[in-house]
Parts: structure tokens; sequence; C-alpha cells
């Protein structure tokens, strides 16, 4: 007569061999490698990375198998892994001059030392479906490439400072904080800031971004420059006193240049938003650029009363992998509480059914 | 056999050193938010990582489990966690109170009374109980330092103007020790009275929020109230359909489409201990 509850261990197994067996689908179609995944959804594996705030292409791209496509379920799976690695050191601060760049562009200066680079964009693509892509076997040729320049390429912002134009940067004397070992609290530094907006979740950033645009938040950015590339990671190992490469990662840096009108003490000049995500992310890395511009609004003596200006809000709420998480939770069992909302509004209800009453008779 | 690999319980030795540590400090200030780096476990936030990542600090081999999600050994969820400590720590799990030495849950505390020797682990959604009052987790830190919780009162009076009762049915609010305003985390108001003096050791964790509370043994709770609108435990005024027990909590099972309806206890175990009970009597 009532519905046995017993049962969550047989079903739990049966749904996770059930889920096994449709990630793998069709099986007269190929199965997917992760090789195939890491090359062929190289910017799912990229926003995998970043959210997942671990730069290693051939994990990124297991956990998308394994998440059957679903990006936020990867980061989860690579963050859960994250966690596990021991941490043996803190690498030195990355000099992005002395990226290998493969894109450029700036959209404050017609041309620059280093000039603009398009590099492979979906940009001034025609968004036109292509049924040609459809029928497989047709690899694209090859695009000749031009020899790579070597030298350094200065960064807008820094043209910018050296003209006193820019705002230039506190150099930080302690290592920044890290939020994966250390609790958020407010007010919080810049540098624990970003690394939240670095593997917070894309399409909020973006949200929060263009809310900046549109009157939410006072914002008036140029890009003064996204470089796309790669870039060497040094570590000093105390044992040996030099820095050492460790390896490459792709990287995507934005500096947005924005308005300041001054204060008392600071005359009038550009301030900066900034962006640097794993990978290549240009849509990440601009949202990040223009939030981060947002969160010093207090710090710069402006109004902060916009969403992407209260650094609460958005840092608390940046998170994919702790927003499903709670958003999912509501699936589990809350019977109980439940129960008790009923026999709550029950006896709400009758005692004012009976007052009904008695103003009746 | 534990999952190759992992150290016991999951978690390396120094992020529990760090726990316990936030644990002890918890304890020391009953009823006070711990603030701790909540690491990033293999399930998901708001599944219970917070009471998992408590659980695996406290954990030794020679303890035993129980894992409860409404009461109930056998949800889903419930079953998820049990198996998830058989396997990176090979300890003994059971179903029976009694028996357990580490009892992990969500959403209830057991009918039966935990002893001396017991800890009661909570999975806490939210540890700020101002938090639907005051959502800056800046302010909320002033309101507790100063002990100012006429926000809270606040609202119950509300709720008496206008219903006549305080509708809060669970996660209602305990003043710990006389000092510090807590979440009980969401088990129903019935539960509430069961946290005072408790001769258990309870421990909370929020692992999303990143927060860890305690109350220790034989520490007052006190569900808040006003002198004349007492606080009231709220049950369905039914016997459950199985055991037949008038004092325990009850779920309510839609039993057809046409009104039916049946109460059975929530808590598995002490609805079991009973169904047997007049048996063994009987023998």
């Amino acid at each position: 007569m009532y519905v046995a509850v017993k049962g969550g261990e047989k079903a739990i197994s049966a749904a996770h061999a059930w889920l096994d067996e449709t990630r793998r689908g069709d099986t007269a179609l190929p199965e997917l490698s992760v090789a195939q995944i890491e090359q062929q959804m190289a910017l799912a594996v990229d926003r995998v990375m970043a959210e997942g705030s671990c730069h290693d292409r051939f994990l990124a791209a297991l956990a998308i198998k394994q998440a059957k496509g679903d990006l936020i379920e990867a980061a989860f799976l690579l963050r859960a892994y994250r966690t596990t690695l021991p941490r043996f050191g803190a690498s030195a601060p990355l000099e992005t001059s002395r990226m290998r760049l493969r894109r450029r562009i700036s959209a404050t200066y017609k041309d620059l030392p280093g000039g603009q680079v398009l590099g492979p964009t979906f940009d001034y693509t025609h968004r036109l479906l292509d049924f040609a892509l459809a029928a497989e076997g047709r690899d694209a040729p090859a695009t000749p490439e031009a020899p790579t320049d070597m030298t350094d390429v200065p960064r807008v912002t820094e043209i910018l400072a050296r003209e006193g134009l820019m705002q230039r940067e506190a150099l930080g004397e302690t290592e920044p904080g890290d939020l994966t070992r250390e609790p958020l609290s407010f007010p919080a530094s810049r540098a624990v800031r970003l690394q939240n907006l670095a593997r917070g979740d894309e399409g909020f950033l973006l949200a929060l971004g263009y809310s900046t645009q549109r009157g939410y938040g006072n914002a008036h950015p140029f890009v003064g420059e996204i470089r796309v590339g790669h870039i060497g990671v040094e570590i000093t190992p105390p044992e040996l006193g030099f820095a050492i490469d460790i390896g490459d990662i792709g990287i995507t840096e934005c500096q947005m240049v924005n308005q300041f009108k001054g204060s008392r003490t600071e005359p009038a000049q550009f301030t900066r938003g900034y962006g640097l995500v794993f990978g290549h992310g240009e849509r990440r890395a601009m949202s990040m650029a223009l939030v981060d511009r947002g969160l010093r609004a207090r710090e710069l003596g402006e109004e902060a009363d916009a969403p992407a200006q209260q650094e609460e809000f958005v840092l608390y709420h940046s998170d994919n992998i702790e927003a499903t998480g709670f958003v999912e939770h509501l699936k589990l069992p809350h019977y109980v509480d439940f129960q008790s909302e009923l026999e709550n509004l029950r006896t709400i209800r009758r005692a004012a059914e009976a007052e009904l009453r008695e103003a009746a008779e | 056999m534990t999952e190759a690999g992992y150290n016991f319980a999951y978690l390396d030795e120094a992020t529990k050193r760090m726990i316990r540590r936030a644990i002890l400090k918890a304890v020391a200030i009953p009823g006070h938010q711990i603030p701790f780096g909540a690491r990033e476990m293999p399930l998901p936030y708001g599944w219970g990582t917070g009471g998992i990542q408590v659980t695996a600090s406290i954990l030794g081999p020679q303890d035993v489990l129980k894992v409860i999600d409404q009461g109930a050994d056998d949800t889903t969820n419930a079953v998820s966690i049990r198996r998830f400590f058989t396997r990176v720590a090979g300890i003994a799990t059971t179903e029976v109170t009694g028996d357990a030495s580490i009892i992990q849950t969500r959403h209830r505390i057991p009918e039966k009374p935990l002893t001396e020797n017991q800890i009661l682990v909570y999975q806490v959604p939210q540890p700020e109980p101002l938090f639907r009052l005051e959502p800056h987790r800046a302010e909320t830190r002033r309101l507790h330092a100063l002990a100012d919780y006429g926000l809270m009162h606040v609202r119950l009076y509300e709720d008496i103007a206008r219903l006549g009762h305080i509708a809060k049915a669970y996660d209602y609010p305990v003043m710990v020790n006389e000092r510090y305003l807590m979440s009980p985390s969401p088990i129903p108001a019935f539960d509430n009275p069961k946290m005072h003096q408790m001769a258990a050791l309870q421990l909370f964790g929020a692992g999303r929020e990143k927060r860890i509370y305690a109350v220790p043994p034989y520490t007052p709770v006190r569900s808040l109230d006003f002198e004349d609108h007492p606080f009231r435990p709220i049950r369905a005024p039914h016997a459950c359909a199985i055991c037949g027990s008038t004092t325990s909590y009850l779920d309510e099972l839609v039993t057809d489409d046409a009104g039916g309806r049946a109460f059975i206890c929530s808590d598995t175990d002490y609805c079991q201990e009973r169904q047997q009970a007049p048996k063994a009597a009987a023998e």
C-alpha cells in the first residue's frame, strides 16, 4: 500500500550502467577518441581547462568525453581531479610581451609595434552553415605560414603607461592568495578576484560584462589589445636558485582601456580591466576584463551600485561548479522539509477557515 | 579494499589537519561559523561536500559509519555517500543508529537518543541563519559579532502578526549557548529540541559556503520564540502505518489519485527496530 523506499543502491548501479551505454551512443558508429576531441573540439577543451582551472589538454578532452559533451560537468571532473594534485610551488609571473603570438589585435591603434595579426578567428566569417563540412573526408588545406618574428611585442597598455596616460598597477609584495586553499573573504584582493573570474562561468561573465556596457556600471571600454598564443612557464626551485622552464601553456590575454576622470590625488588617466585565461578564449578574456574593471569601482572612488560592481555578488556566484551543484541539489529528496511545510500550511488554513466560519455565524 | 591512489578517506593528511583545526575552533566557540579552505570534492556542491569533508577528517579505521538522508539509510544520496567512504576508507558501515560511531545526516536527527560515544555530522547547505534577511556576509559577520539578532526576531514576530504563529517549519533558527544564532541545517523544527543538551558532539559542514560550526556535547540549544508564543515542534498528527509510532517524525506518502495518504516513519532504522521489538518480546 505504500511506495517502498528501498532499492536505492540497485537503482544507482543500473542508472550508471545506462549512462555508460548512452555515452557511447550508436555502436555502429566509430568511437570518438580523446585525441580527436583534443584536436577537433579545441575550443571546448580550452573552456574546460579554464573553468576546470587546470591546464591539461588531454585531461580536459577526456573529461569532455566522459561528460558526454556537458562542459560544466567536464570542468567539474577536472576540478575534482585537480584538488588531489600536490602543489610544489608558484610560477614566476608570466611576461606576456614574450608570448609566441598566433593572434594579436588592438582596437585602439591602427598600427603598432608587432603589428595586427588576425590569426585563426571566427571574426568576419559569414555564419552560414557549411554543408560541405557535413561530407567528411575533406581536410582543410594547410595555410601558408609567415616566418615568425621572435622579437618581443610590447603591450599596448605599456605604451600608454610610458606616456603617463595609463594607471600603473602596484607591484604585489606578497604571493597572491589562492581561493582553492583559503575561503573568500571581503574585501578580496584584486589577485583573488582575478583568480575567481579566470575560472568563472563564461556565460555569467559574459552577461555581467555585457551589463556594464548597457548602463549597469559606468564602463567606457576600448579593447587595448587581445593576444592569443603560447608562453613558457618558469619556476625557481629553492634547491636550484635559478628559474627553469617547465613547459608551455596556451593563453589569451585581454587588456581593456577604460576612462577614469581622476580624483583629488590623481590626474585623469586611463585605467585597466584585465583578463587572462587558459587556451583560446577571447569572449571569456574580454568579459573577464570588463568585470574586473567593474569590480574596481570602489577602489577608484566611483559609484558601485550595479551588479557587476558588487564584489560579494560577483565572486560568490561566478563559479559554475558551485552553482550547478546547488541548483541541481534541489533534485535530492526534500520530503522531510516538505512534510513540515505541508503540516504548517494545513494548520494555517484550518485556523483561517475557523475564523471565517466564526465571522459568518 | 580502498581505492588505490587515494589517501585514507580521500583527503590528504594536511587538508584533514586544516579541517580538524577548524573543527576544534568551532567546538571552542559553539554555534560560531569558522571559515575553512573547503576542497573540491568528487561529489557535487550542495550534495553534502561539507559533511563529507568533516566526516573524512574525523574518520579513523575503527569507526563505524551510518549515513542518512531524510532519516533513511536507503535514499540515493545516502547510499552514494556511504559507498564513497567504503570505497576510499574501507571502513565498516551500519544502518543501526546505536552501532554507529559517526552518523552523517541530511535533514534529520535520528529518533533514538545519541550517546557520548557518537558524533553527528550535519550536511549544511546554508550556514548563515540570517541570509534571507541580509545577503551580505560581511554584514552578517558584524551582526553575529554584536549578537544583534533583532532582524530575526522581527521576522518571527511578523509571522505571528500575519498568521497567528511562527510559520518556519524547518531550518528553524536556534540560539546556541545563549550567544550565537545558528542554522540547525534544514532539519524539521520537530528535531530542534533533540539538539538541546545532546550527549553527542554535533558538527556542521558547509562545503560550498566553506564554513564549519559545532555544538559540543551538553550545550544549551534554544529554538527562538516568544514568551506568549512558545516554540512548537511540527509533526503530522498521525501514527506510523508500519510500526504505529505516534511520537516519531512521519513522511507523507500519496497512495492513490483520490486523496489517499499514508504516514510512515522518516527514520527507517527506528521504524525497523520497533517492528522487530514486539517479535523479540514474544519469543
